[in-house]
């Protein structure tokens, strides 16, 4: 990296919190890293929501299931996430894989208890409707009890996520962190021009996140709204 | 499991637990700030969370404030600190952000609490002649309650977590032993510095736990 000889008067030189000359000479390892926030993040509560809704289907199913589950969901979201990325360090090494497996056991947590709650809400008439008319146990479920518990889920999709983004930094341990690698570089040379901007980065990948979801649930849940019109 | 057996030669090891980087001092130091930190969060937001339920004003800011911790990261607000002239003063950092990533819960939890209060007992206590005050203090207080110490259990939590991360800025706990790790490569030290912050983490969770199960005997009582 060049350090600007020829122009020492600039907002780099003088290390100050704002600096648009910051932005202009640093976009590729900024848009690298916001790259990577946005991969470990997305990787990692897909990963949650595909392992989320069979436990959680299952927790109903089985009563004796769910009490364990739900301990366990407590266990795990109590494990800092400096501890959590730590123990996970004998079995994936320093790799991408150990963010991405400690971010997966964080939305599970979240998501696993949202879908139950969002299932136990279904109405027992709902169930007996759906029976009467002829409804088999897999189609009741997913026709009927599944889409009901969209919105529960869809909330616990969006805490997820926002945790996620925040968590990713916190991956600048094993310098799989997208912007954190940024903030902990920053950090070690006093970088503030680095530091604001990639925190900044995070909360607005966060926010956009957010609504991008919010999007995708009025999208989903057509009858939600429906109650307007 | 060889890195297992290692870390628990790390633990086992008298060594590692005496000294200024040893496990007694940072279990000490993790502990200290955690209490402090908790002690200072619920100075500034329980009286806050308190009259602004007893008003019934300011809700939307009470709610919407744990959504906007939550997507603040952490470890940002630690190294954003630690350059800001906080950061030449200790643990400055680290004590600012522990106390405003506890602050949201307490203040959303114990506003909730107040809010949720039957409105028909309120209303029978005003019946009765009760003032502003002590309606707050004998009425809507003590049925808040459950939701309040719950706030707390979550900030609580909330500052295990943020004091271990603040290992990462340069602050003390237990988290240094897993940076320290890192910086020497070794995994054993790195799962047996986990392995601590995990048990303390679980336990401060349990005592909660505990503390709920046991409650409910004297906080019905006094209500009822």
């Amino acid at each position: 990296m060049k350090a600007a000889p020829e122009a020492p008067d600039d907002c780099l030189a003088r290390n100050e919190w704002i600096c648009g000359k910051y932005l202009s000479t640093r976009s590729e390892i900024l848009t690298d890293a916001v790259i990577q926030h946005l991969e470990l993040t997305a990787i990692s509560v897909l990963i949650g929501l595909v392992l989320a809704v069979p436990l959680a289907v299952a927790a109903r199913r089985w009563h004796w299931a769910s009490g364990p589950l739900l301990g366990l969901t407590t266990v795990l979201y109590t494990i800092p996430s400096l501890a959590m990325f730590s123990l996970l360090l004998p079995v994936y090494g320093l790799s991408a894989a150990l963010v991405v497996a400690g971010l997966v056991l964080y939305s599970l947590t979240l998501l696993v208890r949202n879908i139950l709650a969002g299932l136990r809400a279904v109405p027992e008439e709902t169930r007996q409707a759906a029976r009467g008319m002829g409804y088999g146990p897999i189609r009741l479920l997913l026709t009927v009890e599944l889409p009901l518990a969209v919105p529960a889920a869809m909330a616990g999709l969006r805490i997820a996520t926002v945790s996620a983004v925040s968590l990713v930094t916190v991956g600048a341990i094993v310098g799989y962190g997208g912007l954190g690698n940024l903030i902990y570089a920053g950090m070690n040379t006093y970088f503030k021009a680095q530091v604001l901007t990639a925190s900044v980065l995070c909360v607005v990948i966060a926010i956009a996140a957010d609504l991008l979801l919010l999007g995708v649930q009025r999208l989903l849940t057509p009858w939600q709204k429906g109650a307007r019109g | 499991m060889n890195t297992l057996s290692d870390a628990w030669d790390w633990l086992t090891d008298p060594a590692n637990w005496s000294g200024g980087d040893g496990v007694w001092h940072r279990l000490t130091e993790h502990l200290v700030l955690t209490v402090v930190c908790l002690v200072i969060s619920c100075l500034i937001a329980l009286p806050i969370a308190l009259v602004l339920g007893h008003l019934g004003k300011g809700g939307a800011l009470a709610v919407n404030i744990s959504n906007v911790g939550r997507a603040v990261p952490t470890f940002a607000v630690l190294v954003l600190l630690l350059l800001t002239p906080i950061g030449k003063w200790g643990q400055g950092p680290t004590v600012v952000a522990l106390v405003l990533f506890a602050v949201p819960p307490l203040l959303t939890n114990a506003y909730v609490g107040m809010r949720e209060v039957d409105r028909s007992i309120v209303q029978a206590a005003r019946g009765m002649g009760m003032t502003g005050r002590q309606m707050l203090w004998r009425v809507e207080l003590p049925l808040a309650l459950p939701m309040i110490l719950n706030g707390v259990r979550i900030a609580a939590v909330q500052l295990v977590a943020t004091a271990t991360i603040a290992a990462l800025a340069g602050g003390g706990g237990l988290g240094r032993i897993i940076t320290a790790g890192f910086n020497l490569a070794s995994t054993a030290q790195v799962v047996a510095g986990a392995v601590l912050v995990a048990a303390f983490a679980l336990i401060v969770e349990g005592l909660f736990e505990l503390a709920e199960r046991l409650a409910p005997g004297w906080a019905r009582g006094r209500t009822a």
